[in-house]
Formats: C-alpha cells, sequence, structure tokens
C-alpha cells in the first residue's frame, strides 16, 4: 500500500532533499551567523574600559610611591587627653576619687554586693583552691566546678532549665546574638539599646530594623511592613528568622520595657525574643529575677534572658539563661563563650556567695531608696530626670545649655564636696547619637537622709556652676 | 589572712620602675624557621575522608531511627515556638548531633583544682546516653595536664603571686561595677600599665577585663571604612571579629606566607579601594605572634620589612607568645630580635603566662589616648577586677626581675627544646616552630583524636584534641602545650604513654620516622612528597 512504503528511510530523503531546496544567500547568511557567534566566544572578556592595558611594574611601583596613608591615629590625640578620675580604694558605699572620699552614687553596685566581707572570703578562698586564671577556654580545661556550680544555681534561681556563664559582661549579648541570628534574619531592636547589643547585631550581619524608643507602635508598623514583604516571598519568610533584643532596664535612658505587650506581639509575628536584663537582674521583681518576675509572665515566652554580674552582683562576667534548646547551642556557637579564656573561679566564686544574700527586703530597699532619689531629682527645677521611678539609674541633664563639659564640671564640683557622680561615657560609633547625661545610681547601702542630702548637693553644685556665668552674663 | 613576710623586692620594682638594664650581654637572635606541614599520606588521607563519610551516613541513618523513636534524641525540643521558622540550620544541627556529640565526653572536663602541671578532675555521671546533661561525681582523678596555656607555670594557689592576689582582695576588692571611662580607673590600672609598657618595651599601653574583647573592641577605634586591613588566614576568631565590627574591608593573605603577604598589599595599594577607586586612607597588617592552633610563629623580620616598604601599620597579636617566647619572655619581637619600635601596636593577653585574665594594647601615647576616647572596650565594659591587675604585676614582675622568673623561661624552653626533639626524632608530625611551646601533633583523621583522647585520658593524661571546624577536615590533631611547670619525669611520661598508643593508634605517620622495612615498603606508594617548603627570607 502506499502508506507503508512511504517508510521512515523514505521521510529522512525528503528532510535531507528539503536542504537542496534552500535559497543560497541563505546558506550564506547561516554561515556568517556561526563564524560570528566563534568570534564572540573566542574574543577575551575585557572588563571595564581601564583595565585594558595592565600596569607595568614601574607604573605599579610609581603608585606606591606615591601612596601616603593617614597617621593611624590623628596626631596630638596624647596632647588633649581629658584627665579621668582614679581610684584608690574599694568601690563600696564610699569610694575615694583622686584622694578624696566620696560618697558613691556613680558605680553601679547597687545591692552592695562589692566590699562585704563575706563575698571577699568567699574570692580569697577561691584563690587559695584555684589560683586567679583558668589558664584556657571552657573547652580545654578551663572548666572548673564552680563554673558548672554557678550555671546550675543561676539556671535554678531563674527557673530556667540551662543558664551559660561568660566571662565578660559585654561580651554576653554581643556573643549570643550572632549565634543564632545570621545573615539574611531579620531583628527588630529597640533605638537605645547598650552597645554591646548594637556591637552584637553588627557582628550577626542581620538586617536590623530599629523601632523608635519603647515606641510599639512603630515596632508593629515595622512588624506589618515585614508582614507584606514576607507575603511577597514566603517561600524566603519561611526560613527567614525573626528576633526581637531588647534591654529590660534600659541603661541609656532607665525606662522599662513593656514586655507583656511584647509578648502578645510576639506570637502574632512570629519572633523569638532575646531580653537583656544586664542592668534590670537583681533590680526588678520581688526576688530580683528581672522583668518577667515584674511582670509575672511565663519565663519560657522569652528565649533568652541574657544577664550581667558585673552590676548587682558585683563581680565579672554575663551569663544567658532560657530552656536548653536555645541556651545550649551556644556552647558551640558563642563565640565569647568559645574563644575565650573562662571566667576566672574567683569571679565565679564570688557570685555563687553574693546569690545567698538574694531576698526580698533587699531588692525591695533599692526600689524604695530608687523612688525616693527620683522623687527628690524631680523637685530640682534646673534639670530633667530621664528615667523610671523604679530604676537605680538616673540620668540628669540641664535644662539650659546641657554640654557634656558643663556635665563634666559639675561632676568635678561634687567630688570636691565629696560626693561621686560621673557623666554617661559614650564613643563617637553609636548609631544614635547621645544627648549628654549624668548617670546618677541609687544602691541599696544609702540611706534616705544621704540620699536626699546628695540630690540636695547636686542642685547647689548645678547652682554654683550656672550662676557665676550668668553673673558675667549680666556684667556684660 | 595574707600570710606575713611576703618577699617585697619584686613589688618595689614595680612601685619605682628601673630602666631596662637587665639586657643579656649576648642577644641571641633567631630567624625565621622554613615550615614544615607535612601532608597525610595518600592512604591516610583516604582513611579520613573515609571516616568523615562514615560518620555522615551513619549519621542520617540515625536521624532516620530517631524519626520513628528507635534511637534516642539528642538535645531538647523547643517550647511553644509553634509555627515559627527553625532556630537552627539543618546541616548545623546534624553535625551538632550526630558528630561533634560524639566527642562530647572527651571535652570540658571539669576541674577541681588549679590548672596546674597535674590537675584533678571530677568525673561526670552522665544522665542518659544522649550524653545532653551530667552531674559532678563525688570521684575525681589525678591527670598529667598538658592542655592549659600555663606557659610559665603561674596558675598556682600558693606563693608569691597568689599571696598578693589575696592582700589585693583585702586592700581594694573584687569588683568596680562602672566603666574605666566613668569610674572604673583604679589606681591599680595605671601601675599595671606602666608596667606592661616597660615590659613589652613601647611609651604606652592600656589593659582590658577580656582577652577576647581587647581585639573585638579595640580595632574598630584604629581603623574604619575606607581602610585596608590584612589579616593572616588563620588568625584567631576575635580579630576577625574585630575586623568585621571596624567596617574596614578585609584581605586574607596564606598563613604565614610572606610573598602572598607582598601580593596583597602590592595589588590593594595600587588598586585603591574596591568601589570608589580612592587611594586607601590606611593599611593595617594583622598578625599573630605565636599561632595556637599550628605553633607557628610569624615571620616578623620579613613582615616588619614589608610593612616599611609598603607604609602600612603592623598589628601583633602576641597572646600566646608574649611571657613564652624570647630568652626574657617579651614575645616575638624579642625572639626575632626586632625593635618593637617598629611595630606599631603590640597586642597580648593575661590569661596564658601570667596565669590571669584580661588583654592589653601597647603603642604610642597617641595611639593609647585616641584609644582611651575611642575603644569600645575602654567605655562601656567593665574594668579589669583589681586581684586580677595584681596577679598580672606580680606575675610580671617576677618574670622581668627575679631569679625565679628566669628559672621559669629556662624551665620552659627546655621543655620545649626536649620534648620537640623527641617528637620528631621518633616520627611524629609536628607543625611548629622549634621553640613554640604550643605543639600539635597530627593525626588527620576524627575517629583517631577520639581514640587518642579517650586513651590518654585512661592513662591519667589530659590532652586537647581539634578538629573540624577549627581545623581543615584533614587537620585534626591533638595539642600539647608545654609549661615552665612540667618536670623532666613529666614530659617523659608523656613520650612514654604515646609510645604506648602507637601500636594501637598509628599515631608515627611522618616519612622520616624509623620504621619497619614493612612500613618503608608501603611509603613507597602512599606517602605524598612534602610541600614544598617555602623560601622565607633568612635574612634576619
Amino acid at each position: 500500500m502506499d502508506g507503508s512504503d512511504y517508510s521512515w528511510a523514505a521521510k529522512a530523503g525528503d528532510v535531507f532533499h528539503s536542504y537542496y531546496e534552500i535559497p543560497f544567500y541563505h546558506l550564506i547568511v547561516e554561515l556568517a551567523l556561526v563564524l560570528f557567534i566563534i568570534k564572540i566566544l573566542m574574543s577575551k572578556s575585557t572588563g571595564s574600559p581601564g583595565d585594558e592595558t595592565p600596569l607595568t611594574e614601574k607604573e605599579m611601583q610609581k603608585l606606591i610611591a606615591e601612596w601616603t596613608p593617614e597617621p593611624l591615629v590623628p596626631a596630638g590625640a596624647a596632647d588633649t587627653e581629658p584627665p579621668v578620675p582614679v581610684i584608690t580604694s574599694k568601690v563600696g558605699k564610699y569610694v575615694t576619687v583622686n584622694g578624696k572620699e566620696c560618697l558613691n552614687l556613680a558605680t553601679m553596685n547597687f545591692l552592695g554586693m562589692i566590699g562585704k566581707e563575706e563575698i571577699e572570703d568567699a574570692a580569697v578562698a577561691s584563690v587559695q583552691k584555684y589560683g586567679v586564671g583558668s589558664c584556657g577556654p571552657r573547652g580545654f580545661y578551663g572548666t572548673i566546678d564552680v563554673h558548672l556550680l554557678l550555671e546550675e544555681k543561676l539556671a535554678k534561681y531563674m527557673e530556667c532549665e540551662e543558664a551559660i556563664i561568660y566571662s565578660y559582661g559585654f561580651a554576653t549579648v554581643a556573643s549570643a546574638i550572632p549565634a543564632y541570628s545570621k545573615r539574611g534574619d531579620i531583628i527588630f531592636c529597640d533605638k537605645e539599646v547598650c552597645y554591646a547589643i548594637q556591637k552584637g547585631i553588627l557582628a550577626s550581619r542581620s538586617t536590623v530594623f530599629y523601632y523608635n524608643h519603647n515606641d510599639l507602635d512603630h515596632l508593629v508598623e515595622l512588624l506589618e511592613k515585614q508582614a507584606v514583604e514576607d507575603r511577597k516571598n514566603p517561600k524566603k519568610a519561611r526560613v527567614t528568622n525573626r528576633f526581637l533584643v531588647t534591654e529590660g532596664l534600659f541603661v541609656n535612658t532607665g525606662q522599662i520595657t513593656n514586655l507583656p505587650r511584647l509578648i502578645e506581639l510576639k506570637q502574632k509575628y512570629k519572633f523569638r525574643i532575646f531580653l537583656d536584663e544586664s542592668y534590670s537582674f537583681g533590680v526588678l521583681g520581688e526576688c530580683g529575677r528581672g522583668l518577667t518576675e515584674y511582670y509575672n509572665v511565663d519565663r519560657r515566652n522569652v528565649d533568652m534572658i541574657v544577664g550581667s554580674m558585673e552590676f548587682s552582683l558585683g563581680s565579672v562576667g554575663g551569663f544567658a539563661c532560657g530552656s536548653s534548646f536555645v541556651i545550649r547551642h551556644q556552647r558551640l556557637a558563642g563565640q565569647g563563650y568559645v574563644f575565650s579564656a573562662s571566667l576566672p573561679p574567683l569571679h565565679a566564686s564570688m557570685v555563687i556567695k553574693a546569690m545567698d544574700y538574694f531576698d526580698k527586703d533587699l531588692f525591695s530597699k533599692l526600689i524604695n531608696n530608687c523612688k525616693i532619689a527620683h522623687e527628690a531629682l524631680e523637685a530640682i527645677d534646673t534639670i530633667t530626670v530621664t528615667a523610671d521611678p523604679l530604676s537605680p539609674m538616673k540620668h540628669i541633664r540641664l535644662i539650659e545649655n546641657n554640654s557634656e563639659e558643663a556635665l563634666r564640671e559639675i561632676c568635678n564640683l561634687a567630688r570636691d564636696n565629696n560626693l561621686a557622680i560621673t557623666v554617661a561615657s559614650y564613643t563617637s560609633t553609636e548609631i544614635f547619637k547621645k544627648e549628654p547625661s549624668i548617670r546618677l545610681t541609687v544602691n541599696t547601702e544609702l540611706t534616705e537622709e544621704e540620699i536626699c542630702s546628695s540630690v540636695k548637693l547636686i542642685e547647689e553644685v548645678i547652682h554654683q556652676y550656672t550662676s557665676p556665668s550668668q553673673d558675667i552674663s549680666e556684667d556684660s | 589572712m595574707p600570710p606575713a613576710g611576703v618577699q617585697t623586692p619584686a613589688e618595689r620594682m614595680v612601685v619605682e620602675p628601673v630602666l631596662d638594664d637587665q639586657k643579656p650581654k649576648q642577644k641571641t637572635v633567631h630567624v625565621s624557621e622554613p615550615e614544615e606541614f607535612e601532608q597525610a599520606p595518600l592512604l591516610i588521607a583516604l582513611v579520613a575522608y573515609l571516616n568523615l563519610a562514615l560518620l555522615v551516613v551513619f549519621g542520617y541513618i540515625r536521624d532516620f531511627m530517631r524519626m520513628f523513636g528507635y534511637e534516642c534524641t539528642v538535645g531538647a525540643k523547643e517550647w511553644g515556638n509553634e509555627g515559627f521558622p527553625p532556630l537552627y540550620h539543618e546541616f548545623e544541627s546534624f553535625y551538632h548531633r550526630n558528630v561533634y556529640h560524639r566527642g562530647s565526653k572527651l571535652t570540658a572536663a571539669p576541674l577541681a583544682g588549679v590548672p596546674g602541671a597535674e590537675i584533678d578532675i571530677i568525673d561526670r555521671e552522665w544522665g542518659d546516653a544522649s550524653l545532653s546533661s551530667f552531674k559532678l561525681s563525688d570521684k575525681k582523678r589525678r591527670y598529667l595536664n598538658v592542655g592549659s596555656y600555663n606557659y610559665l607555670g603561674f596558675a598556682q594557689n600558693e606563693g608569691y603571686c597568689s599571696h598578693q592576689t589575696v592582700k589585693e582582695i583585702r586592700g581594694n576588692g573584687c569588683g568596680l561595677a562602672s566603666p574605666r571611662k566613668e569610674l572604673g580607673t583604679h589606681e591599680i590600672h595605671r601601675q599595671l600599665e606602666t608596667l606592661v609598657a616597660q615590659f613589652v618595651g613601647k611609651e604606652s599601653a592600656l589593659v582590658f577585663g577580656m582577652g577576647f574583647a581587647t581585639n573585638s573592641l579595640n580595632l574598630p577605634a584604629l581603623v574604619d571604612e575606607g581602610c585596608l586591613l590584612i589579616s593572616d588566614s588563620l588568625n584567631h576568631s576575635c580579630i576577625i571579629l574585630g575586623a568585621r565590627l571596624s567596617g574596614a574591608k578585609i584581605a586574607v593573605f596564606k598563613h604565614n606566607d610572606v610573598e602572598d603577604l607582598e601580593r596583597v598589599l602590592k595589588r590593594h595599594i595600587v588598586m585603591g579601594q574596591t568601589r570608589t577607586r580612592r587611594p586607601w586612607r590606611k593599611i593595617l597588617i594583622c598578625v599573630e605572634g605565636l599561632y595556637s592552633m599550628e605553633g607557628t610563629l610569624c615571620n616578623l623580620p620579613a613582615i616588619v620589612e614589608l610593612k616599611k616598604k609598603y607604609k602600612a601599620y603592623l598589628f601583633i597579636d602576641e597572646a600566646h607568645s608574649i611571657g613564652a617566647m624570647g630568652e626574657r619572655g617579651r614575645g616575638v619581637s624579642e625572639h626575632f630580635g626586632v625593635d618593637t619600635a617598629d611595630i606599631d601596636i603590640m597586642m597580648g593577653t593575661f590569661s596564658k603566662s601570667f596565669g590571669a585574665c584580661g588583654g592589653y594594647i601597647a603603642s604610642s601615647k597617641d595611639t593609647i589616648a585616641h584609644l582611651k576616647r575611642e575603644s569600645h572596650a575602654h567605655t562601656y565594659a567593665s574594668p579589669m577586677s583589681p586581684p586580677v591587675a595584681r596577679q598580672i604585676i606580680a606575675s610580671m614582675s617576677l618574670i622581668r626581675d627575679s631569679e625565679d622568673g628566669k628559672k621559669r623561661l629556662r624551665q620552659l624552653a627546655d621543655n620545649v627544646t626536649y620534648f620537640r626533639n623527641e617528637l620528631r626524632k621518633r616520627g611524629y608530625i609536628i607543625y611548629g616552630d622549634s621553640h613554640s611551646p604550643v605543639i600539635p601533633v597530627i593525626l588527620f583523621t576524627l575517629a583517631n583524636i577520639c581514640a587518642f583522647a579517650k586513651e590518654c585520658l585512661n592513662r591519667g593524661l589530659a590532652t586537647v584534641i581539634v578538629a573540624f571546624p577549627a581545623t581543615t577536615m584533614l587537620g585534626a590533631r591533638a595539642r600539647f602545650c608545654v609549661s615552665a611547670s612540667h618536670t623532666r619525669e613529666h614530659i617523659d611520661r608523656v613520650l612514654t604513654i604515646l609510645e604506648e598508643l602507637d601500636p594501637m593508634i598509628n599515631l608515627k605517620m611522618s616519612a622520616n620516622r624509623p620504621g619497619s622495612a614493612f612500613l618503608d615498603f608501603w611509603r613507597h606508594f602512599f606517602t605524598r612528597p612534602k610541600v614544598p617548603t617555602r623560601a622565607v627570607d633568612e635574612a634576619s
């Protein structure tokens, strides 16, 4: 039959035959195209036009000779070095600064742990048992039994599964954040967070959104914005971790975070909360457990709490606590934990001892003192006070002509009158510039009279500082 | 109470610093040694890779069994965050769950006392098979310690330093609770800073409470955007962190390869900044004096020459070398006879040779003044506590002035020479300079180092093992840190234990070990040639 005769061979023959029917010019055009493509493939890729001819050795030497670097640091820095007050005693309730014994309202020894003899005894016993240094990171024979005891004690006190201790307060939160948050993850953060958090976020290389200080409506706005982005790219959103990092008690403003609202938002927007309680641990809450106790919220809602052992505990170091699921990861990924020598055992022993002094009376005394100081300071009409009444740190600023020099001068005058206060120090690299202030601290050792007389002294000193200049201006 | 009648000469030296008139008459100057990084024989390399592959395969099998509950679960579950993105990356948790976890019994052993030449390790009672929790038992055992960075043996709970520290606790307390820049500068810091500056041979110094933070929080004050930071590829993570925080562009050169450093310097100066093509504002070269994982010393004379030639600044991290290197313990600059004026910034830590903690930066007066203004650690972090500062002052003045200190330095040098020579002679692959107290013995495979650590512990020897990710995939190693507190008997005991373990774990893998004819035969087939030693500038 015709149909079956028309076999595959015949079909192939037809295709082959059809080439003869292509016009000749068509072939030439195709050939030219092929040659052109080959030429493109063979030619070297040229970069930007400037790189065409490589530099000769001579030209390079000339460029190198021409290059003059900036000095390593600005010249003459040593000549303009501001004098720093020097301590020559213990830094307890009283402190000797530049040879003058002062009442101490400057250091953050909130609970008066520094100078307690029993704690010193613990330190001495520790030195006589373990020596001073631990001579290694935790992984390499730098784990001493007191480290483990302290971790257990902290975890128990904070009613958490696990705690981890670091050898430096600053390094704690700065290491903890990049252990979890990586490039591509998103961090929401308060604008007024302490410098250690800022550095931790920078080290994590995550995307960061700063919301206005304590303005959770602004936070919601940012979260909504992100939620819209996430809906556009749900695949990416499924693997992008979101974190909220904030301080319990802000060292830069003395304000308290609205934790219950944050926890409400947490479930809605699915972010994990890292709470830095460096300044609120041992301060807020009935038993000093910090913000979670102050608001009476389930501690498990906060994924990680970071605390410091340098302020209310009067030692050195920091800790992080939370569920084992979260905290254990830092034993391999917390840079300041893995790569640094461990905490000197004497400081661990001191904290273990200091925690025995934690009791309700102590914390209520502190809060009471904070309130007294706040009230007294608010009564002065030449200054503004920024802080929560419950905060042991009060930021004082002059209403008129507030400047760092002026505040420093006021501190010096106060020191001449046997009162140690200090200006809060910042570097020029803060992300959001800080208004200079005197950071006054309150501790449990102070009596009501001492607080009131100190505040009165501050008022007098400010008057003394401001009035002569007024006299001059009146004269002129 | 501090015992009365503590020696005072060294203390007096601190209060009235004497000029450095105790330089030895004849200075011994060492040249940088050509480095050998002997690679694994082919067979061993194959075994090492197979080892890793097996771990991964078994990891997957175990994960599969975990899904059905036939295998114990490792690690805790998260509470209450349903529907959240997973906190950890899949591979990372896989590695921890299935690989790292196997070695968890061998690391972080809790000590019950001083981390000296001999230590007491407390037995741990593990909660369950998943090794996720443990309790400290009452039992402890005594081990010979070659794992701590106690180079000069100042990890002590008695003697001069300890007495001084106790006195300091009684005198000045243990905490300051305020940053240095506010009200945290204690008289003792100034004393220590004067001593450190004089000890290392710079104009001025600044001390910090943590060694890690000394690098990571001060580098940003020295370089920033528009600057170039050139870093050795094996620099410690705190330098890398500091570089990253600084915002400067980071360029890396091959470990201790001076030629590569020159290439990097040249290329970057010629090309200028990456995108803007403007010239760099300044270039800082960051190297370590003694690399703690390799035991190598930086080739300081050659680096100083390059630094001068290309007008760069030099930052040297002497975390391990200060106290441990040089005839008088002044670090690598003394070892190589390099003038400290040629090194712009000298950084070091106190947690190793001085048996304390913290770090310092020593430099010109201007640099230190600048750091006092801009250093993050100086401005925000808490200062070094008085007892720690006192321990450093006491140990540093002992090194500088006393016969005891000189004896320690000599003992350390003797121990290093003896131990290194013996190891080399017997055919172990060791890395590093022949004067370096850090001695890595390369074992290549993960299984080997775990078996090694376990068997060593069984024989009363506490060692450190390091593997991926801290080293390369094939670089698994055991590391010994020699101390002045080790006696010849201690070192001999370590050698005996190694000899005992060699037939079991195959420790001697160097191509030039004295071996049997059988081994020689295999060596022909399975030995890869040594990496050609680099031509290092021998001229000092």
